[in-house]
């Protein structure tokens, strides 16, 4: 039911908003019309992923603090985005993070090689996005797995084909808002338990036995998931590697970037920020409540079974709303995990298709002019399509795969690749285009092949990983090597290359742009 | 509504670069930008490197059954947030000094 009322209100905005989206500004930006605190829980809610509500709810549960980790870096890493991304970015460019490197550089190879990374860290976190949704609906509503993913994606493919960037934003708003009523309604029947008392709760937590159906744990205890015995004896530097890796990931994830372009200026792109890192900020102090609270009141044998053949974590969230508030409860929050998950897969595919039409199809192999009025946005339409038909056959074929190392990959490339570009750009003069290049390029291969060769991918016992065999990186968060790879890599290939005088002359304007918003996109109403 | 931008004609980059008052602003967000990332940086990273190796201090429970790993990690989220509005702050600051340099060249 509950299903049905979100999916048809999200109908009813996509028509609304379908109708409104001509023109590539419309359909890419919204129109730039969005208001600060809009766009602020927009951000929150694309941020706010099944990752982060059915995974941290589930890493914490199981792993305890190590599992907050992730509710720490995932916050911290918004001042990256404040700080050093957003004004900046939302001030010289576009529609893409492409439009920021192309000012100075030369458009072709640095628009094509962005437009990959985006399209590779997209993709990626899509099919991690639709392998976890699959799963849960089949739990959720008993739709089977293939089906299920199918029926994500067709939907997803609606609000993005007609409704472009403003039916994105505003599914991304309402699941914000039902994410969070949720979040605390899950907190305080946790706290409930605990007679409301904090002492009581955090003594419980401190002698976690999942109701009886394991021995006690002390889950406030660090190490239980990268601690030198739990994990191997490169334990806390896998860690250390995980925690770089959250806070500058964010700052070079394409659907978080497109946001900046929706609102009006770089003062609402702060306002925005600030927004989002309260709401974000108070939904993973949360997360202490129904992710440590979990393991206080579930009992193992009440998760339903991975595909690992473990109790699913993914599903404690769900679980403990069925045990704490009866059916109607679980019913909503399953129904805001599956908004969670339609709503972001929807931004990821909007950013997607964007990069491709706006980048490639456009300014790689048109030069940067359109050939009809519009070709730009049927052209984002069509690869929404394929980006969304990739994914579907993917996250099917995949479906065995670990959705945690998905998401682990693509904020690695975000982190490796796209980082060191959007920041040299703005910040160093002398950075031209083979540095760009070479730092998309280096920053993607090393994260990828470093993947490719550890832990998650191989082990030695077979049918364990894809690969049998010992691994040959020993961390399963490539980000400590990856991260320093792709800034050398973007330094080198600079200050190996002859200089670029017209990129070095253009420094001037780019940093006028950047810092004043003089000649940046105002709103355009309709 | 029209775009107001693309009926004007191009500003003077250049000019507008060399300009003190640029120059001016540009070293203001500097010198609270750079200072700011790298101390919260460093303040961040400081949790997973000393969860891994100093668990042993980490693990000290100072309130009630709470330790200091976790006090730590709650403090990373009020120093998000003080950071966060030191920025606001400062970025009011930089957007009359930028509106003061735009009224010099447009009026």
């Amino acid at each position: 039911m509950m299903f049905l009322a979100f999916v048809a209100v999200t109908l009813v905005i996509t028509y609304f908003s379908a109708k409104k989206a001509t023109g590539s500004t419309a359909y890419f930006a919204a129109g730039r019309s969005i208001k600060g605190w809009q766009n602020g829980l927009a951000v929150a809610g694309d941020y706010m992923s099944a990752a982060s509500f059915l995974g941290i709810s589930g890493a914490i549960c199981m792993f305890g603090y190590d599992g907050f980790m992730y509710s720490v870096g995932f916050l911290v890493a918004y001042l990256t985005v404040l700080l050093l991304v957003a004004e900046p970015l939302r001030n010289a460019g576009k529609y893409t993070m492409a439009d920021l490197l192309a000012y100075r550089l030369n458009q072709r190879p640095v628009r094509a090689m962005a437009s990959l990374s985006t399209l590779t860290v997209s993709t990626f976190y899509m099919i991690a996005q639709m392998i976890g949704a699959g799963g849960i609906i089949k739990v959720l509503i008993g739709i089977e797995f293939v089906p299920a993913v199918i029926g994500v994606g067709v939907l997803m493919l609606v609000y993005v084909v007609f409704g472009g960037m403003l039916a994105t934003t505003w599914v991304q708003i309402i699941k914000a808002i039902l994410l969070m009523a949720g979040a605390f309604a899950l907190s305080w029947m946790v706290l409930a338990r605990s007679d409301y008392s904090l002492t009581q709760f955090f003594t419980s937590v401190s002698q976690a036995d999942y109701a009886g159906s394991r021995e006690a744990i002390n889950l406030l205890t660090p190490g239980l998931q990268y601690g030198v015995t739990a994990a191997n004896q490169w334990g806390n530097w896998d860690f250390i590697s995980l925690a770089l890796g959250l806070v500058l990931g964010t700052a070079g994830l394409p659907h978080i970037l497109v946001r900046f372009y929706t609102v009006p200026d770089a003062k609402t792109a702060r306002v925005s920020v600030v927004w989002a890192t309260a709401i974000i900020g108070v939904f993973y102090i949360l997360t202490t409540f129904f992710g440590f609270g979990a393991a206080t009141i579930l009992s193992l044998d009440q998760l339903p079974l991975a595909a690992s053949g473990k109790p699913d974590g993914n599903m404690v969230a769900p679980i403990l709303a069925e045990v704490l508030g009866g059916e109607m409860f679980f019913a909503f929050i399953s129904a805001v995990a599956f908004a969670t998950i339609l709503a972001v897969v929807a931004g990821l595919t909007m950013s997607a298709s964007t990069s491709f039409a706006h980048d490639f199809y456009t300014n790689v192999i048109h030069s940067g002019k359109e050939k009809t009025q519009g070709e730009e946005v049927r052209v984002a339409r069509i690869t929404a399509f394929v980006v969304g038909a990739v994914s579907i056959f993917l996250a099917i074929k995949l479906r065995s795969l670990n959705v945690a190392f998905l998401v682990g990959l693509a904020f690695a490339v975000a982190a490796s690749a796209n980082l060191p570009v959007i920041l040299f750009s703005v910040f160093w003069k002398r950075f031209n285009t083979t540095g760009a290049v070479m730092g998309l390029v280096v920053g993607l291969a090393s994260s990828i092949i470093l993947i490719v060769i550890s832990p998650s991918v191989m082990d030695p016992v077979a049918g364990k990983a894809l690969i049998t065999g010992d691994p040959i990186f020993p961390l399963k968060n490539p980000g400590i090597v990856s991260i320093p790879l792709g800034f050398l890599g973007a330094i080198l290939g600079t200050l190996l290359s002859k200089r670029d005088l017209v990129a070095e002359s253009k420094f001037a304007e780019l940093s006028v742009r950047a810092e004043t918003g003089l000649g940046a996109e105002k709103a355009s109403s309709h | 509504m029209p775009e107001k931008n693309n009926t004007e004609t191009a500003p003077d980059w250049d000019r507008i670069a060399a300009d003190p008052d640029f120059a001016a602003l540009k070293s203001a967000k500097r010198r609270f930008i750079i200072p700011a990332t790298i101390f919260f940086l460093v303040y961040y990273m400081a949790l997973p490197v000393l969860v891994g190796f100093w668990p042993e201090l980490m693990k000290t429970e100072v309130l009630g059954k709470v330790n200091i790993a976790y006090l730590f990690a709650l403090s990373q989220f009020l120093m998000t947030w003080i950071i966060c509005a030191m920025y606001v702050k400062a970025a009011k600051r930089w957007d009359i000094m930028n509106e003061a340099l735009l009224a010099k060249f447009f009026r």
